[in-house]
């Protein structure tokens, strides 16, 4: 159990039987008043967010949540199948879950999978991915247009603004965090 | 830490404040910091020392030099410590500024503050004060505050027990914003240490001084009736679920000296934060808490 003394921002604590982080958090007393914990809360697997102010009185119970190391495998339609890589027991996670991750996703792609009361409902994927690139535009030798970047296709399906020199089939990195070009892979 | 530049500031602004009063004709005091008696209030927590409390507020002891030391005007800048208020604008240990006046009110602490900020808005260099603070500032009552800014009255509020909630959701942000606001008569229940108002006995003659939304001061016209303080007290005990009712008899024998007499209260990091351009307390002190070594 957590008290509301223990509320701070990345604390992640179960709400009516859902788990929500805490995104926003300030403590706040007025005058002779009482102590309040106020909060912005996003639930951890449909993403809504909610403002919630809390007495010093009130309990919070912390929600049942554990990561897997687990891979990629295929889509089928909506679902998005992954496999332990140590059971090799299999689950799958909705597009709608899974968000903007699915633009970074690979075949075969190492990350880690959040359970809630062993329901997957997020994934963590790594920091920097690699992923080749399918579709670009020939840069055009003395192109005097000023543009300093151009826009190019990966084999996820995702778009992004590039340097001019990378060309099809080059395999980039990308930051998942920003979803931006940080260099062209040598292999 | 706070870079050599920040030291300077932080002493001026100390400075100004005591030359302030000092100039003002207020005699500089100092009180116990160790208090074997808390006063009690239900939202306070208090941190023992040994067999003592840090004190919370110096109000008891300053109260007993105006009643019978002597004193007609009185200040103090002094540390004190409440446990478990942390955040961007809540320190453990923080450095109060209080002062009292003798046969003055309420009406009379909001003139010392009006000019106290105009004399270090003028005194201090290079400060970054948000406010012009020249033109009239706002009065505004609790009651017209809620009424203005919230979906209930001050009155419901209390009575759905959400009047501290509704303040600080949708009141406190709206307050001070254009010139400093003075929120003004709260209901009789919120004032334990507040005189009742003559012409409306439901409110008590108390105010809250607000700059950008930040609380910086509570002053009141001083309950002065032995009697009622400790009516209040023990009704403050009891709500505070607590067996033991112990009474601080000699500030209450010598509350019975005194006539009429106000006193306030300023956060002073707080306002020195204003002063620096700053919103987080934690930029203006020496060492904030995380810094210190554990």
């Amino acid at each position: 159990m957590f008290a509301a003394s223990d509320l701070r921002k990345g604390l992640k604590i179960q709400i009516d039987g859902a788990p929500y982080i805490i995104t926003h958090f300030e403590f706040s007393k007025p005058g002779k008043g009482q102590a309040l914990y106020r909060c912005k809360l996003r639930n951890m697997i449909n993403g809504n967010q909610q403002s919630q102010t809390y007495r010093s009185n009130e309990k919070f119970e912390k929600p049942a949540l554990s990561e897997r190391k687990m891979q990629y495998l295929y889509n089928q339609g909506d679902e998005y199948h992954f496999m332990d890589t140590e059971s090799y027991e299999q689950t799958f996670i909705t597009a709608e879950q899974l968000g903007d991750n699915i633009k970074f996703l690979q075949d075969n792609m190492e990350l880690a999978v959040l359970f809630f009361d062993e329901k997957p409902i997020d994934v963590t994927l790594p920091i920097f991915v690699n992923l080749v690139v399918t579709i670009a535009e020939p840069w055009a030798k003395g192109d005097t247009s000023g543009n300093d970047t151009k826009p190019v296709t990966v084999d996820s399906g995702y778009m992004l603004q590039v340097p001019p020199f990378v060309v099809e089939g080059d395999k980039i990195q990308i930051d998942t965090r920003t979803g931006a070009y940080v260099t062209r892979v040598k292999e | 830490m706070l870079d050599l530049k920040g030291l300077h500031f932080r002493a001026a602004f100390f400075r100004e404040v005591r030359s302030f009063f000092d100039s003002h004709a207020f005699l500089e005091v100092d009180t116990p910091i160790r208090q074997p008696l808390v006063i009690p209030e239900q939202n306070i927590s208090h941190i023992p020392s040994s067999d003592c409390f840090l004190q919370s507020s110096p109000e008891l002891y300053m109260k007993r030099l105006l009643a019978i030391g002597g004193c007609e005007q009185i200040y103090q800048v002094c540390r004190c410590f409440r446990y478990g208020e942390r955040g961007r604008l809540h320190l453990e240990e923080f450095v109060m500024l209080e002062w009292y006046r003798k046969d003055a009110d309420y009406i009379e602490l909001m003139r010392d503050c009006e000019q106290l900020i105009r004399f270090l808005c003028v005194t201090l260099t290079n400060h970054s004060f948000p406010l012009n603070v020249d033109q009239p500032w706002e009065y505004l009552t609790v009651g017209d505050a809620f009424t203005k800014y919230s979906s209930l009255s001050a009155g419901e509020a209390l009575q759905r027990d959400c009047f501290d909630e509704l303040l600080v959701e949708d009141v406190e942000p709206q307050l001070g914003r254009t010139c400093p606001t003075f929120l003004y008569d709260y209901p009789l229940e919120l004032a334990s240490l507040a005189r009742q108002k003559r012409e409306e006995p439901e409110l008590a003659e108390r105010f809250e001084l607000y700059i950008e939304g930040v609380e910086l001061a509570n002053g009141f016209s001083e309950l002065t009736d032995p009697k009622i303080q400790r009516e209040r007290f023990l009704a403050e005990y009891s709500a505070m679920g607590c067996g033991h009712q112990t009474m601080p008899e000699q500030f209450l024998t010598s509350l019975g000296q005194l006539d009429e007499a106000a006193g306030i209260a300023m956060g002073l990091d707080r306002l020195l934060m204003l002063f620096a351009g700053s919103s987080n307390l934690q930029e203006i002190v020496p060492f904030p808490p995380e810094e210190l070594d554990m």
